[in-house]
C-alpha cells in the first residue's frame, strides 16, 4: 500500500483504563511496514511491553477512533495523524 | 442548536429561559437530567470522575445532534455534558428538546441520550467511600435501545 511505503509517525491517544494500564495519555510512534489496519496497529503495540498485554488482553473491547472519528478493527488507517484507543464509552 | 461539554453545574431553568426566550412557536419542551448515584452494585460512592476526549466530545455530541435535527421538526436543541469530578446528586447531564408538538420532543430526547450513550467518548470512573476506584463498564443495553431506533421507520 503507497500509504506504508515510507516509515510514517503517528500520535496516539489512550483514555480510561486504556490510559491507565499503558501509562501514558499519548505517544508518538512510527507505524512499521505492515500496519495498515486498526487491528493491525494492536497487534503491534501488544508486542512493545506487558502494559500494551495489559491494555491489550482483550483486543474485541478496546474501542479506536482515527482523528477522532469512530472506527472499527477493520478500518485502514490510510492517513490518520491522530488515533486513540478507549474502553466502550460510559457517558449520559 | 447547542453542545456544551463544561465542568461546571448547570442550570435546567435557566437553561430553559435561555432557549425559548422570546419564541412563540414552542408548544413542547421536554428536559432529561442524568445524576450521580450514590451507590452502584452494593457499593457505596463517595464521588464520580468523568473523563473525555476533547474534540471528538463535541464533534460526536453535535453528529448527534444533527441526527435528530434532521429526523424531526425540531425548534430547538441543547446538549450540556459535565466533566471532571463529581459527587452523588450531581447532574452530569442534561438535554433539552422544543418542538411545535409533544412526540417530537419526547422521541428526539430519548433519541439523544441513547446515541450520546455509546457514541461520545465520556467515561466514567466510581470512587468508594472506601477510596477504591472503579471504571464503570458499558451496559449491552444501549446497543439494543439503537437497535430500535434503526428499525423504526
Amino acid at each position: 500500500m503507497i500509504a506504508n511505503a515510507e516509515p510514517r509517525t503517528v500520535t496516539l491517544v489512550y483514555f480510561a483504563w486504556v490510559r491507565e494500564r499503558i501509562g501514558r495519555s499519548r505517544e508518538d510512534v512510527v507505524l512499521p511496514a505492515g500496519v495498515a489496519t486498526v487491528a493491525d496497529l494492536v497487534l503491534f503495540l501488544k508486542s512493545r511491553g506487558p502494559e500494551y498485554e495489559a491494555a491489550f488482553a482483550r483486543p474485541e473491547i478496546v474501542r479506536a477512533a482515527l482523528d477522532q472519528v469512530h472506527a472499527k478493527p477493520q478500518t485502514p488507517l490510510a492517513s490518520a495523524r491522530e488515533i486513540a484507543f478507549f474502553p466502550p464509552v460510559t457517558g449520559g | 442548536m447547542a453542545v456544551r461539554v463544561q465542568a461546571e453545574p448547570f442550570d435546567l431553568n435557566r437553561e430553559v429561559a435561555r432557549l425559548t426566550s422570546g419564541r412563540t412557536d414552542i408548544g413542547a419542551i421536554v428536559t432529561f437530567t442524568g445524576t450521580v448515584r450514590g451507590s452502584a452494585g452494593g457499593r457505596e460512592l463517595s464521588s464520580m470522575t468523568l473523563e473525555h476526549y476533547p474534540g471528538m466530545t463535541e464533534a460526536e455530541l453535535a453528529r448527534v445532534e444533527a441526527e435528530a435535527n434532521a429526523r424531526w421538526p425540531l425548534q430547538a436543541t441543547l446538549i450540556i455534558h459535565r466533566v471532571g469530578d463529581l459527587v452523588p446528586g450531581d447532574g452530569i447531564v442534561l438535554v433539552v428538546t422544543a418542538s411545535a408538538h409533544r412526540h417530537a420532543a419526547f422521541e428526539a430526547a430519548e433519541y439523544l441520550m441513547d446515541y450520546l450513550k455509546t457514541r461520545a467518548p465520556f467515561w466514567k470512573k466510581e470512587t468508594g467511600l472506601d477510596g477504591q476506584g472503579h471504571w464503570v463498564d458499558a451496559r449491552e443495553t444501549y446497543d439494543e435501545a439503537l437497535h430500535r431506533w434503526e428499525t423504526k421507520r
